[in-house]
């Protein structure tokens, strides 16, 4: 099967790029999500209960989704969402630590509980954008572009998944993150 | 080529075999008990856990003494045991360029992070199944899904895949979870779980209860003649709905269905049952009846495995392919432990007693957190 790829987004706390343009930079202070969220009016609430993992993957795909230029938000069941990272959701799992660390201290709540798994992310997308398609989080020990090009060629198996939202979400804290996101399409 | 059953291999409370599991389901026995507070956390709960000593004892007899040392965890001792022995059974090569490993968890070693000196490293459960995958000398990358409590379902879709698109002959998949506070604090946070027995589609149902296990197959492409059991077809779907609740129409899980009804070409008169997720949350247990009434399903005997292993998250989709298949080849649908007056409002047939089968294909399903849904279809032949 051929696929093709359309458009790629790659967004770190430095800057956001677009098929490969420079189209926001970070500046000093700011929160450079939340900027992104703003310059984009996403319009989504929901964007700030996130964890940082959320946040990273829901922004870069909300770019490379208004970069498609076509009718967003109708419900759909031909794409799929597949993520990869390495550490999985580390940065909230060590948040929910330590709400349970201390006996004399012990709060955990739902809220951060909910996020300390991978797979958060590509739900969160698949609701934003009505996807009732395949979502799937996979973790590899290293970033290994071959590793991912296998798994997308595989999910094409699935004989209704005609396009995949995929790519590469690593956050190990609100100024380390790592976004690469990319949409191919089967011709 | 077909994609064909192999291998397996099973830890759980029950025992530490298929067999010991399959004979203790259909005793009716379980090791979910209720512990006041389990490791100091200031609530009681009602879980089931893999005896330490137990595990020590067969790892001590499973792997060798340089293997041991390197393994520091529950969750790595259970992953690697249960790795070697579907391994040993099946009789690969497990070094060949033509396997490849695959692990489903949840939270592999997250309670690590009680000891604030634990290797960060070590936490990812990818880093587990680089750890399995370079024990048995296998040359490729092992692929970890984490997919929430449908992880056991992906990860055996994903196997199919991977024999099915030709990327690899043999798949080793893996599931296992162990608990933690950690875990157990954030489901009892979410208000999910029964500090009492669980009871799948009760009416009386008050959550869910947690348990242990890792649980391993092994599939491999075979001829389109080939006897034994078969994996059909596997689909995730999303609800697209809420990423912490069920869909109220069962989207997801209705989709899935559907598709692999499609595409295996079996319909509800060719299923011995349905194992379904039941945890015996109110939302989880409505919804399924839902979709599987939705799908036309209606007619099929429905069971659920909770009630004598409790949710074993990673373990899960792969614990319950295993029983499930052990149970048509025995001719019958086990009893739904727990179950005693419906109350869900689709009238699916979920039963207290063990019902006769002569069919030999049946659908596992699941549901979990982000709105995930999977399901998937094996027959005997």
């Amino acid at each position: 099967m051929e696929t093709m790829v359309t458009h790629r987004v790659k967004l770190t706390p430095e800057c956001l790029e677009v098929d490969g343009q420079r189209v926001a930079k970070a500046v000093a202070g700011e929160s450079f999500l939340t900027k992104l969220y703003r310059m984009y009016n996403m319009e989504y609430p929901k964007f700030f209960k996130m964890d940082v993992l959320c946040k990273v993957g829901f922004v870069a795909s909300e770019v490379l989704l208004a970069s498609e230029g076509v009718e967003r938000f109708v419900p759909r069941a031909d794409r799929a969402v597949i993520l990869f990272n390495r550490n999985s959701s580390l940065n909230a799992d060590r948040t929910f630590q330590k709400t349970i660390a201390d006996p004399a201290d012990f709060y955990p709540s739902p809220s951060v509980f909910v996020y300390t798994l991978p797979n958060i992310v590509t739900g969160e997308i698949a609701i934003r954008n009505k996807y009732h398609g395949e979502s799937s989080f996979i973790l590899l020990p290293e970033k290994s572009q071959e590793a991912m090009e296998q798994a997308i060629e595989r999910a094409f198996l699935d004989s209704e998944t005609t396009s995949v939202l995929t790519g590469w979400v690593e956050a190990m804290s609100e100024t380390e993150y790592e976004a690469e996101l990319d949409l191919k399409l089967e011709t | 080529m077909i994609v064909k059953k192999i291998g397996e291999s099973m830890i759980t409370p029950l025992g530490f075999t298929v067999e010991e599991n399959f004979a203790a389901v259909m005793a009716g026995r379980s090791e979910l008990r209720r512990y006041e507070s389990l490791w100091n956390l200031p609530f009681p709960c009602f879980v089931s856990l893999i005896p330490d000593e137990k595990l020590e004892a067969e790892s001590a007899r499973e792997l060798s003494a340089e293997v041991l040392v390197s393994l520091q965890t529950k969750f790595e001792k259970i992953a690697m045991l249960s790795a070697v022995k579907a391994v040993k059974q099946s009789g690969i090569d497990p070094a060949s360029e033509r396997v490849v490993f695959i692990l489903s968890s949840t939270k592999g070693n997250v309670g690590l992070l009680e000891d604030e000196n634990s290797d960060l490293e070590r936490v990812t459960p990818a880093h587990t199944a680089r750890k399995v995958a370079n024990f048995f000398g296998n040359p490729n990358m092992p692929i970890t899904v984490s997919n929430a409590c449908i992880s056991g379902l992906c990860a055996q879709i994903e196997a199919y895949r991977c024999l099915k698109s030709g990327q690899y002959d043999t798949a080793v998949v893996v599931g296992a979870d162990v608990l933690s506070p950690f875990i157990v604090a954030g489901f009892q946070s979410l208000k999910a779980l029964s500090d009492e027995q669980c009871r799948p589609f009760s009416a009386n149902r008050r959550g869910l209860n947690l348990g242990e296990a890792a649980a391993a197959v092994v599939y491999t492409l075979a001829d389109e003649s080939a006897d034994g059991w078969r994996m059909l077809a596997g689909a995730v779907r999303n609800d697209a709905n809420h990423i912490s609740g069920p869909s109220r129409t069962g989207e997801g899980s209705y989709r899935a269905l559907m598709s692999v009804l499609a595409e295996s070409g079996l319909s509800a008169d060719d299923l011995a049952c349905l194992n379904v997720h039941g945890t015996s949350t109110m939302y989880n247990d409505e919804m399924e009846s839902i979709a599987i009434t939705r799908a036309g399903l209606a007619a099929v005997p429905v069971n659920a495995m909770k009630g004598y292993f409790g949710h074993t998250l990673g373990a899960a989709g792969v614990l319950e392919t295993l029983l499930s298949m052990r149970a048509v080849e025995a001719g019958e649908v086990p009893a739904t432990r727990g179950f005693d007056e419906l109350g869900v409002s689709m009238p699916v047939l979920v039963s207290s007693e063990a019902v006769d089968t002569q069919k030999k294909a049946f659908v596992k399903l699941l549901s979990g957190f982000g709105g995930c849904n999977a399901a998937a279809a094996f027959v005997k032949v």
